[in-house]
């Protein structure tokens, strides 16, 4: 096991949590501005810092594990999102699941998982560095036509469903959409395209009073 | 708006999520190095293009990212089935109308029944 371990080359890439972390909206934040929300907001956004992890592999041979270490079962059907008290599970594609972990977790689940899993073929990336989540909430209608003129997926609540989560489009570029329950809208977005996404945000939802709340502890989950 | 089944999705999703890939069903040659010039020139270069009834490889690249095949019309652009890597088509050259046979030559061939169809909205 600790040969499989040591295969793999893992390391922590939050040792400490002393060392702050920037986001990768602080630049954003900074230079591009956070309108305050108010009482006429119909659309809250806010940056949640967490870690992620890309699991790949066989779904029987990681279901076991991952209920193990994370107390959540592998979603099985496409385009499902499991979550949990703590961290999130979504189906990305028949071998691949996206792990929304909180901060500074993603090491520790990935050693529990390879020490469970032992020589079975499967691969984990730890990609919390790489992209970050978006949360909107709000009035049902403000957010659902938010979308409407952001993403090609249609987020009509018959069709999209709470416990839904899909790679689409979003203005041209790939984010992922999710719906982990009836009050929230999760956008994953890409590092590099966070301040895009960011920007388009805040002009698509200026006409519903977006306001941008900032204080949110890092790691809290939800 | 012009919607594609992903037959891994298993959902009608924006075509501006896919890619096409070429012709799909390119088998590589078992011994390469004993091929001939023209036999490996013809695997890595050469490719149909009919009129009517082709196969295609298409991607679902800003999706679940799986490769899967399409069955395509050329001259209607009519898109006849989507169906995973490793299944048969039910519409071929030969079979242009995609007659079942009475016995079923695989459990998928349900799976393809439901994806030949093409919406637009
Ligand atoms: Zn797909």
């Amino acid at each position: 096991m600790s040969e499989a371990i040591e295969r793999a080359r893992t390391f922590d890439a939050f040792p400490d949590e002393g060392i702050p972390l920037e986001s990768p909206l602080a630049w954003s934040f900074e230079h591009v501005g956070c309108p305050a929300p108010g009482t006429h907001s119909r659309v809250m956004m806010r940056e949640r810092q967490h870690d992620h992890l890309i699991l790949r592999g066989g779904a029987i041979v990681l279901d076991e594990a991952v209920r193990a270490v994370l107390g959540l079962s592998l979603p099985a059907r496409p385009l499902e999102l499991s979550q949990g008290e703590r961290a999130s599970l979504q189906w990305l594609s028949p071998d691949e699941w996206l792990a929304v972990l909180p901060q500074g977790d993603a090491f520790r689940v990935e050693t529990a998982l390879r020490s469970a899993l032992g020589d079975a073929s499967v691969a984990f990336s730890d990609v919390s560095a790489g992209q970050t989540v978006i949360e909107l909430t709000g009035d049902d209608q403000a957010l659902r036509e938010l979308l409407m003129k952001s993403v090609v997926y249609d987020v009509h609540p018959r069709h999209f469903a709470v416990g839904k989560g899909v790679t689409t489009v979003l203005a041209k570029t790939s984010v992922i959409l999710r719906r982990p329950d009836e009050r929230r809208w999760e956008l994953v977005v890409r590092r590099s395209f966070a301040d895009y996404v960011y920007r388009w945000l805040l002009d698509a939802g200026e006409e519903f009073a977006i306001g941008v709340e900032r204080d949110v502890t890092a790691g809290e989950t939800t | 708006m012009f919607h594609i089944h992903c037959p891994y999705c298993d959902e009608w999703r924006e075509e501006e999520e896919f890619h096409p890939r070429g012709q799909a069903h390119i088998a590589r040659p078992e011994d390469p190095a004993g091929c001939s010039d023209e036999q490996w020139g013809d695997y890595l270069f050469f490719r149909d293009n009919p009129r009517g009834i082709h196969h295609e490889l298409w991607v679902h690249a800003v999706g679940c990212r799986k490769f899967f095949n399409v069955t395509r019309h050329t001259q209607s652009y009519e898109i006849l089935e989507t169906y995973r890597i490793g299944e048969r088509p039910r519409f071929t050259r030969d079979n242009p109308d995609g007659v079942v046979a009475s016995a079923p030559e695989s459990l998928d061939d349900s799976d393809i029944a439901t994806a030949a169809q093409e919406v637009r909205a």
